[in-house]
């Protein structure tokens, strides 16, 4: 006998639809991005060189196909892109993807780290709070919830550095530590120092996202608390543990785990304001410069993965909807 | 009378809620027997604390804002007032279960029938998962949903309300429990849909040899299947006796007004229920109830004495009781 809900017709179909559809955000994004990189600027200019001649400028405007019409080159430019070639940077002359692919994992651990933060603590005291909601400790709880919503990431941040780097010395106050290389991947998971570099800037980054997954928790178990199926699973004789974890949580989870599959993805393509504060060097980081120093490829480079990233996520984030909710899954 | 004889015996229970208007005193003093392998009917107006009384022999009453405040509850003998709520989770579901009011909101919707039943059997007879989920369809079977083995998979969006009221019940009885209090089980479902439940309960309780409290607003279900009758008014027994007595010679002024509200068969579908008599008025508010009689001020034979003191519960005849100065 099958235990597990299985992979269904209509959920295979429900997941092609999706991808579809991200298809098309993701040819709508790249056009915007074409158009930026072509219109922004004579890239002739920036390829040639600004003392070219007329002479070499055309020659560079034919050996680049920039004469063709719009049509072919942006068709070109799908073609590259769809292989990762988006030019290179204007400032180092080395692949723009290549830049933002080597500084990409420092920017998925830390945002990775933020979001398994935010989850564990806000979903774990969300259900805390709503257990007993006007107990004065869980109303502490939810004032400081409150608080956090309203600070700035840039405060956040350096209010930590403040007390746990400069006065309490317990944790560095800036940087990524030591780092360990597995593949093209650079990880600091494994390392000691690694970690210890993680904490700070994995709260800044998450604080926000705690205090929404713990109001959204909180709401959501308050509300399963008072349905029907509740005092069912109180009438059937289960344990507290049960009612609470699987019969109300499960319910209470389905917006909260929505709701951190597209944070998961703003944190990645967002954490500009904390890697700065904390000198991370991922990807935010590089963007930042690369803007300072109007580097196109580096910045359409990472429009393109950043709205990759948030559309894979957005469709992961459906299906696991459809696969919690099972009124979804089989409509 | 002998306390243990009785299957149930609720003693003086009074179960109150505190809340910001004031105390409703939902249940008020309230004393009824359940014996084994018997059918009560607990009857009266929707509001009259039918559901609180159920709830707290689950002991399933929100603390706060309610609170069992003075009372008895022995069940074969024990009071299950002073159990711990280990051993109160022991006699939930095993011993005596529930099954309400709404079926399209009582099954969890994220999990399937199968899961949810078979979850009976692996919490009270340490059966591992697999033995539950045939369990749960021999179940389904039971309480005769066709071909049980696919039903089981599917959750209770996919059944219809008669369905998944079936289901409860096959939840409800999955262990054999001595007493099935079933709350307005078929209440909201349409008048067809609403025998066939009460047949397969009727039909269950010879097979399961359960003692049934059926709780309705519904007099007319409870003529053809309970043996006794217990009838609430703003959380007090205002009668109390054989279904036959009570059918026969009503005593109470509520209860002929309960009875007089019944639909001839037949009736019911042609001219709906307009042309019925209803009892004239209100329940009243928990919160403002009158000094005498709670249902003095409805009641047609009202007399002055009825406004000042509340009257007590007397035996008429043969374990017939009621509450009303005419007695
Ligand atoms: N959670 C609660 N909070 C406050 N009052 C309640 C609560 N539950 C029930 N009551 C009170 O108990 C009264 C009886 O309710 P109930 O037992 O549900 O009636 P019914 O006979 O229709 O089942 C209600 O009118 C209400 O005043
Ligand atoms: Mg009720």
């Amino acid at each position: 006998m099958d235990l597990r809900p299985r992979l269904t017709l209509a959920m295979i179909i429900y997941i092609a639809r999706r991808l579809t559809q991200g298809v098309v955000v993701l040819l709508a994004v790249s056009l915007i991005c074409f158009i930026i990189f072509r219109y922004a600027g004579d890239p002739v200019v920036t390829l040639a060189g600004r003392y070219a001649t007329l002479q070499e400028r055309e020659m560079v405007r034919k050996a680049f196909g920039l004469d063709r019409p719009f049509y072919i080159q942006y068709t070109r430019f799908i073609a590259n892109a769809a292989q990762g070639n988006f030019g290179k940077s204007f400032v180092s002359r080395v692949p723009a993807f290549g830049l933002i692919i080597e500084r990409f994992p420092a920017t998925v651990e830390l945002a990775t780290s933020a979001i398994f933060i935010s989850f564990v603590l806000g979903v774990g005291l969300g259900v805390l709070v709503s257990l007993k909601p006007y107990a004065l400790r869980n109303r502490f709880i939810m004032a400081g919830s409150l608080f956090n919503i309203s600070m700035p990431t840039f405060l956040t941040g350096i209010l930590l550095i403040m007390v746990f780097a400069v006065y309490l010395k317990v944790l560095p106050p800036f940087g990524r530590g030591e780092t360990v290389t597995i593949g093209f991947w650079r990880t600091g998971f494994l390392t000691w120092s690694g970690i210890t570099h993680l904490i700070l800037p994995a709260f800044t980054l998450g604080m926000y996202q705690l205090a929404v997954l713990l109001r959204l928790t909180r709401a959501g178990m308050r509300e399963v608390l008072t349905e029907e199926y509740i005092k069912t699973a109180w009438a059937k004789g289960l344990p507290p543990m049960k009612v609470i974890f699987k019969h109300a949580l499960r319910n209470a989870l389905i917006p909260v785990v929505t709701m951190t599959g597209l944070q998961f993805g703003e944190l990645i393509a967002f954490s500009i304001i904390t890697e700065t504060i904390f000198q991370w060097p991922g990807m935010g980081n590089l963007l930042l410069t690369s803007i300072y120093e109007s580097d196109q490829p580096v910045i359409v480079t990472y429009i393109m993965l950043a709205a990759l990233i948030i559309l894979s996520l957005n469709i992961i984030v459906d299906i696991l909807y459809a696969y919690l909710n099972p009124k979804i899954r089989y409509d | 009378m002998n306390n243990h004889s009785h299957l149930l015996l609720v003693q003086e229970l009074k179960t109150y809620f505190y809340t910001f208007e004031g105390v409703a005193k939902a249940v008020d003093e309230i004393s009824f027997y359940l014996d084994k392998g018997e059918t009560l009917g607990l009857v009266g107006e929707s509001g009259c604390g039918k559901t609180v009384t159920a709830m707290s022999i689950m002991r399933l009453i929100p603390e706060p804002p309610g609170r069992i405040a003075h009372g008895q509850i022995l069940f074969e003998g024990a009071n299950l007032l002073e159990l711990s709520m280990k051993h109160m989770r022991a006699i939930r579901g095993k011993r005596i279960s529930m099954i309400f009011q709404e079926p399209m909101t009582s099954l969890n919707p994220v999990f399937t029938v199968g899961d949810q039943i078979s979850e009976m059997f692996v919490l009270h007879q340490n059966l591992s998962k697999r033995e539950g989920w045939e369990q749960a369809v021999e179940m389904l079977r039971t309480v005769q949903i066709p071909s049980p083995e696919k039903r089981v998979h599917e959750y209770p969006h996919q059944l219809s309300g008669g369905m998944r009221q079936r289901a409860m019940i096959a939840m409800a009885l999955s262990c054999n429990p001595e007493i099935l209090i079933a709350d307005e089980p078929s209440t909201a479902l349409d008048v067809t849909i609403q025998a066939q439940i009460i047949d397969l309960m009727m039909q269950l309780k010879e097979d399961f040899d359960a003692a049934i409290m059926l709780i309705t607003h519904d007099l007319g279900v409870i003529a053809e299947i309970a043996q006794r009758i217990v009838v609430m008014y703003a959380g007090k027994v205002v009668e109390e006796g054989q279904t036959l007595a009570i059918f026969e010679e009503p005593k109470h002024p509520y209860t002929r007004g309960l009875l007089k509200s019944i639909p001839k068969l037949g009736e019911r579908s042609r001219y709906g229920r307009q042309r019925l008599q209803e009892i004239s008025g209100i329940v009243p508010s928990l919160y403002e109830l009158p000094p005498g009689c709670s249902f003095c001020p409805r009641c047609p034979e009202s007399m002055a004495m009825c406004q000042e003191r509340v009257p007590e519960l007397v035996d008429i005849g043969e374990a017939h009781r009621v509450r009303c100065w005419l007695y």
